[in-house]
């Protein structure tokens, strides 16, 4: 389905996830962030720009992964992103939600 | 259903095994649940403090007796070594789907913002110490406490 947001279309599933990367933008993955009460840092774009270039590697996620990654502890990613941190990022960073039972 | 349209919002997860199946499906659950934005909170009791105590959660075992899923016969599944065997061959599968050891999980658990309780009453029982207990743990309480800790709606209690 079609939403309406930064001034701009994107394509979405049932539960607001991007169905189109290539629509993604900084602007849109702000204002993703908005919706989900979360203001944009710099620490967070580094965390999001992360879960896109595994995305793009077709490098499959989950909270073990980003514990691992070098970019961010699983302490913090739950700091930056309170509420359910893996799904609300993959959100806002426009890639499909994560299938990780870890 | 009528609170939060049923929504769960707390879980509070009772250990009291410490076959690898088991520690597994209670961190499992926590940990999906913290994924989900809901609380977790795991109640050690029993058995389940092996999971905790720093020297044997390192060894923890699968049970290859009185389990028919292992389709083992019982007899064999008693033989000395089957155990470690079919031990080290969950460990091996674990490991392929991204599963991390015991110790390692405890650390997830923790850095995700689960509540880790040992049953002080079981820890007298097995004459278990503070310093013996995984080191992050968030206190030794009673059955009681732990209720407490349940209250609001939208909780959710499991035992294991």
């Amino acid at each position: 389905m079609d939403k309406n947001i930064a001034g701009k279309t994107i394509s979405v599933n049932e539960e607001g996830f991007m169905t189109d990367f290539n629509q993604w933008d900084k602007e849109i993955g702000a204002a993703l962030a908005k919706e989900a009460d979360i203001d944009l840092s710099p620490r967070h774009l580094e965390v999001i720009n992360y879960l896109q270039s595994e995305y793009k590697n077709e490098s499959p996620l989950s909270i073990r992964k980003i514990g691992k990654s070098g970019v961010v502890d699983i302490k913090e990613f739950y700091q930056l992103f309170p509420t359910a941190p893996l799904k609300t990022s993959s959100k806002i960073a426009g890639i499909p939600k994560p299938a990780s039972c870890i | 259903m009528s609170e939060f349209n049923g929504e769960i919002r707390k879980m509070m997860i009772i250990l009291s095994k410490a076959t690898l199946e088991n520690v597994y499906a209670a961190f499992v659950l926590a940990n999906g649940a913290r994924m989900e934005g809901i609380e977790a909170e795991i109640f050690f009791t029993f058995f389940g403090l092996e999971a905790i105590h720093t020297e044997r959660l390192e060894h923890l075992h699968t049970s290859t007796v009185g389990n028919p899923a292992m389709h083992i016969p019982t007899l064999l599944g008693g033989l000395p070594g089957m155990e470690a065997l079919a031990t080290s061959m969950m460990k091996k599968e674990m490991e392929k789907i991204d599963m991390p050891d015991v110790h390692e999980f405890l650390e997830i658990l923790k850095a995700s913002g689960v509540k880790l309780w040992a049953c002080k009453l079981a820890m007298d029982m097995f004459h278990f110490k503070k310093e013996d207990m995984y080191e992050d743990l968030d206190g030794i309480i009673t059955v009681g406490d732990f209720y407490g800790k349940g209250t609001g709606l939208g909780t959710h209690m499991l035992f294991v």
